[in-house]
């Protein structure tokens, strides 16, 4: 009998425990098996996202409301898609060109935006822990869209999701993150999704832009940085042995006060990813980069633009995490 | 929620492999052949029921019908309630659906407000020529005016009794049961 390839039917998915969550402010506060909801909605999300008319009515007459005191293209573009194509109505509120520049502070602006209608306000602030004060303060939904150099859950969710789409089960697998580690939010919360779903992660960089409490070759550490177990390399060839993925971060100069790199030249020749380095780790090892990146100093184009590299996936990605996120927080509030 | 003493079966394994075949015979005859037949399960037991449906249909036919799978979650009108666990899986349309007659397939045929978000659904992948509707259990009680085509057994139930539609695929038994839902405390 011939038959077409089965359809997925087996669906362990309704023993899981329920999605119950509010917010969504960090990844530390996950268990494997909620991030594994997350990315199991996504993979639904991805197939809406496909159609030719990506909109389906999930949330259909929510509001979502995003307010960025930080600049992003990609993280504010792709929540107000990801908003849209669920059916919800997505507003958007820089601080720039709001009452914050008459003087209003955080609190009562969010009061004022649940006051018209707010069920889940996402985020990004520059001061780290701005969102936990702000889910506090409201009976709104909140998702951290980045918060000073603490977290940005989404980034890593959408990460997380790039990487077990091409390797599956991350379980023991090597994942190298190079650069500005100290300033990275990305890689706070890449380290807490990745550690839940079993990976390894070695960080590298400059010593001088590695947070303190990592310092190369040291075991490190509950205190001060209270972040799982990490391999710290200084050395971008030893870290990049075998390397399963390799996520270069940005160089966040504008975080940077003064002396950290003697100058992005020698940032460059000494942590770039070349493909002479990347030839270091496994054979399709895959490129990442959270971007927007600095043209030719974290990575090579010739790199950043080659077959191993799942970049622009990543931001295709980011709008089926991000819908996945909305829908499973914005369906708990009847 | 313990409520085996109060379950008793309606079908056994070997009456939903009858509904089955004749469902399928049915689809066949009813539409003159396979010509432009998709059949769509409706997630989760609608879907391995639908494969059922297309392998008789293969079996006596000697054509495979496509097989898709409709996940109707995002369409709800009850997104809300508290109870509905939200785990979401993609659809998978196995063809371009407009022009076509597309069968939905269900396990149990209740108010029909899942049928009308599978409408809804459905209508997001194209214009079908028809809609038409397969279940292996009506038990009454339709809150919208949706009918179905094809009936594997018709059971009045009461609306204080739960039906369930147990399948090898998804719950390594095929069984269908009626029983008494043990009534909620007071909230």
């Amino acid at each position: 009998m011939t038959q077409e390839p089965a359809l997925q039917i087996a669906t362990p998915l309704d023993a899981r425990t329920p999605w119950t969550r509010r917010h969504l402010l960090d990844l530390d506060e996950l268990s494997r098996d909620e991030i594994e909801t997350i990315l199991e909605t996504t993979d639904a999300m991805k197939e809406i996202m496909g159609r030719e008319v990506p909109r389906v009515p999930a949330l259909r007459g929510r509001t979502i409301v995003t307010l960025f005191y930080e600049a992003s293209t990609r993280t504010r573009a792709s929540f107000e898609l990801a908003g849209k194509a669920l059916g919800a109505d997505v507003i958007n509120v820089a601080a720039g060109g709001s009452s914050v520049e008459k003087g209003e502070s955080l609190i009562d602006t969010v009061r004022t935006l649940e006051a018209i209608g707010a069920e889940v306000l996402v985020m990004r602030h520059p001061a780290a822990g701005a969102p936990y004060l702000v889910a506090r303060h409201l009976s709104a939904s909140v998702v951290n869209g980045g918060d000073g150099q603490h977290a940005h859950p989404t980034q890593a969710l959408l990460d997380l999701y790039t990487m077990r789409a091409h390797i599956g089960d991350m379980r023991d697998k090597r994942v190298v993150i190079v650069g500005d580690i100290a300033h990275s939010r990305v890689v706070r919360s890449n380290i807490w999704g990745l550690a839940a779903m079993g990976a390894k992660v070695v960080v590298c960089g400059p010593p001088t832009l590695l947070p303190a409490g990592m310092r190369h070759g040291q075991q490190q550490t509950e205190e001060p940085l209270a972040l799982p177990h990490v391999e710290v390399e200084t050395n971008i060839d030893t870290a990049l042995e075998g390397a399963d993925v390799v996520m270069a971060l940005r160089l966040q100069k504008e975080r940077m006060h003064g002396g950290l790199i003697p100058s992005i030249r020698e940032y460059a020749t000494l942590y770039q990813i070349t493909p002479e380095r990347l030839a270091r780790a496994k054979t399709g090892a895959l490129v990442m980069h959270p971007g927007p990146i600095n043209e030719g100093v974290e990575i090579s184009p010739e790199v950043a633009t080659s077959l191993q590299s799942v970049i622009e996936e990543q931001v295709t990605n980011g709008v089926a995490v991000r819908m996945a996120v909305l829908y499973l927080l914005a369906r708990g509030k009847a | 929620m313990d409520t085996s003493e109060r379950a008793h079966v309606v079908l056994t394994a070997d009456d939903i492999h009858r509904a089955v075949r004749r469902i399928a015979h049915e689809i066949v005859e009813r539409n003159h052949g396979l010509d432009g037949l998709v059949l769509v399960g409706m997630r989760t037991r609608g879907v391995p029921i639908a494969q059922r449906i297309a392998n008789a249909i293969q079996e006596f036919e000697g054509q495979p019908v496509p097989v898709g799978a409709l996940d109707i979650n995002l369409y709800r009108d009850d997104i809300g309630s508290p109870d509905r666990a939200p785990h979401i899986q993609p659809t998978e349309m196995p063809t371009d659906i407009d022009g076509k007659t597309v069968v939905l397939v269900d396990d149990v045929l209740y108010t029909g407000r899942s049928i009308r978000a599978a409408l809804d659904a459905l209508t997001d992948f194209g214009r079908p020529a028809a809609i038409q509707l397969a279940v292996v259990v009506d038990r009454g009680h339709r809150e919208l005016p949706i009918r179905p085509d094809y009936v594997g057994k018709n059971i009045p139930t009461a609306r204080d009794e739960d039906v369930q539609v147990l399948l090898r695929e998804t719950d390594g038994e095929d069984e269908v049961r009626i029983m008494k839902l043990v009534p909620e405390p007071e909230r």
